[in-house]
């Protein structure tokens, strides 16, 4: 078993520093990794480039980062819920690079995989394809995206071992595991870590090869954006 | 005319059994209350969950359970969760047999507009570009008409593009439309709606064939 145990969010973002580029997992503010964004908004870097599907709100999630204009660039689908990123967007001080979120996922993917790049059929003819190459197959036409290349990859998983080995829930997956692997170091904060072999394999989901870095994170808030429910 | 449960109800009758399908947020989400029963279908929400269920009794909660509107939902038996790039392969990979969603603006050749509008402030596309490129098939819900009263249903689209020549059907207050070459062919007539009506909040090149009947909700 190689050990990617780390005793602490400070040990797992060793090396961070200033115009790094991140990738980040979670879906609103649906598994994200709470944890390290509040290590690095503690630790201050500035100029990073973040790609994450959405910026989080204007107190949590990416949004914290952002109050601190700490993010240069976003590359996200989606950036609705937060009056400080628009602020800034405005502004001219933050770029913002939107991208269709199956493109998103498949960028972050392809990086995992080893692939440069794909054709997918999203955003043809539209302003996103730009400057693109595009190419007909079967009589239908593709535009050409490239994987992304990202300095960290920061996951947030359920379950853990000390392996590495990562298991999600429910909604919570989302791009946590396309990004595994998907940068330089992958670090994946987990509410549960434990020893390597009481995790049954047949259950992993991200096998422990794409993370470098894994630890047991504290205090998860998991706000929730849109409380809809019915009654009794 | 239709309000908006009158639009979900109609689009409702094209959801078939067995069909996997995406809906957009707004009059889309309103469909799955209108699935008749004996149809089964399986709802898709692109952030990773098939099997979508209704929103969980209150104190059920669960942050880690939502839908692509990042509403707190629940599953039903048989549902699955998956990640983000298995997700768009359903829909790339024409798994999913039906989107239903939204639009600011639709053109009478198919194009979609519904992401942006120059000026103001541009949340971004999600999951839209993906879902138009790919769907087999696409139905629309919207308004006939925007707030201003200017049709919705154009020869051309002025705002910028979600997808080309992708939409087949459209289902507004007033109408049910398919996407023929080059127009808007009319089905239906929403109750209490003239034809002559349906032209005048249309701009695009609208088909009109024989007698249209008025739709059965």
């Amino acid at each position: 078993m190689i050990n990617k145990r780390v005793a602490s969010v400070t040990e797992a973002l060793q090396g961070v520093r200033d115009e790094m580029t991140f990738m980040l997992g979670g879906f609103g503010l649906c598994g994200i990794p709470e944890n390290s964004i509040a290590e690095l908004v503690r630790l201050g870097i500035r100029d990073i480039t973040c790609i994450s599907n959405n910026a989080g709100v204007d107190d949590f999630g990416l949004g914290l980062l952002l109050r601190k204009r700490q993010i240069r660039k976003m590359i996200s689908s989606y950036v609705g819920e937060n009056d400080e990123f628009e602020r800034q967007m405005l502004s001219g001080e933050l770029e913002v690079e939107l991208t269709p979120q199956g493109t998103l996922a498949e960028k972050c993917r392809a990086a995992q995989a080893g692939i440069p790049a794909f054709f997918t059929p999203a955003g043809y003819g539209t302003e996103v394809a730009e400057g693109k190459e595009t190419r007909e197959f079967e009589g239908k036409m593709y535009v050409m995206e490239e994987a992304f290349r990202a300095d960290f990859s920061i996951v947030k998983a359920w379950k853990g071992d000390e392996a590495g080995n990562l298991i999600f829930k429910g909604t919570a997956r989302n791009f946590n595991p396309c990004m595994c692997g998907a940068a330089k170091i992958t670090v994946a904060e987990v509410e549960e870590l434990v020893p390597a072999g009481e995790l049954d394999p047949n259950q992993i989901h991200i096998p422990g090869i794409f993370v470098q870095r894994i630890f047991r994170g504290d205090h998860y808030e998991k706000r929730i954006e849109q409380r809809t429910v019915r009654k009794r | 005319m239709l309000d908006k449960d009158g639009i979900a109800k109609r689009i409702a009758k094209e959801v078939k059994d067995g069909y996997y399908v995406n809906l957009g947020i707004g009059i889309p989400t309103l469909v799955a209350n209108y699935v008749p029963d004996g149809i089964d279908v399986e709802f898709q929400s692109e952030n990773g969950v098939l099997g979508m269920g209704p929103f969980p009794y209150e104190g059920d909660e669960d942050a880690d359970i939502i839908n692509a509107g990042k509403q707190t939902i629940t599953t039903l038996p048989g549902a699955s969760f998956f990640d983000s790039a298995m997700s768009f392969a359903m829909i790339r990979g024409q798994h999913v047999h039906l989107t239903i969603l939204g639009a600011m603006e639709v053109a009478d050749n198919g194009d979609i507009a519904n992401w942006k509008i120059p000026g103001k402030m541009v949340k971004g596309m999600g999951g839209a570009m993906d879902l138009v490129a790919s769907a087999e098939n696409i139905i629309v819900a919207m308004m006939h008409t925007n707030k201003a009263g200017e049709s919705k249903l154009l020869k051309k689209c002025t705002l910028p593009l979600t997808g080309v020549n992708c939409v087949k059907k459209i289902v507004t207050n007033l109408a049910v439309l398919e996407i023929i070459d080059g127009g808007f062919r009319l089905l239906e007539r929403a109750p209490g709606v003239s034809v002559e009506e349906i032209k005048q909040a249309t701009e695009g090149r609208l088909v009109v064939e024989g007698d249209v009947p008025e739709m059965k909700l």
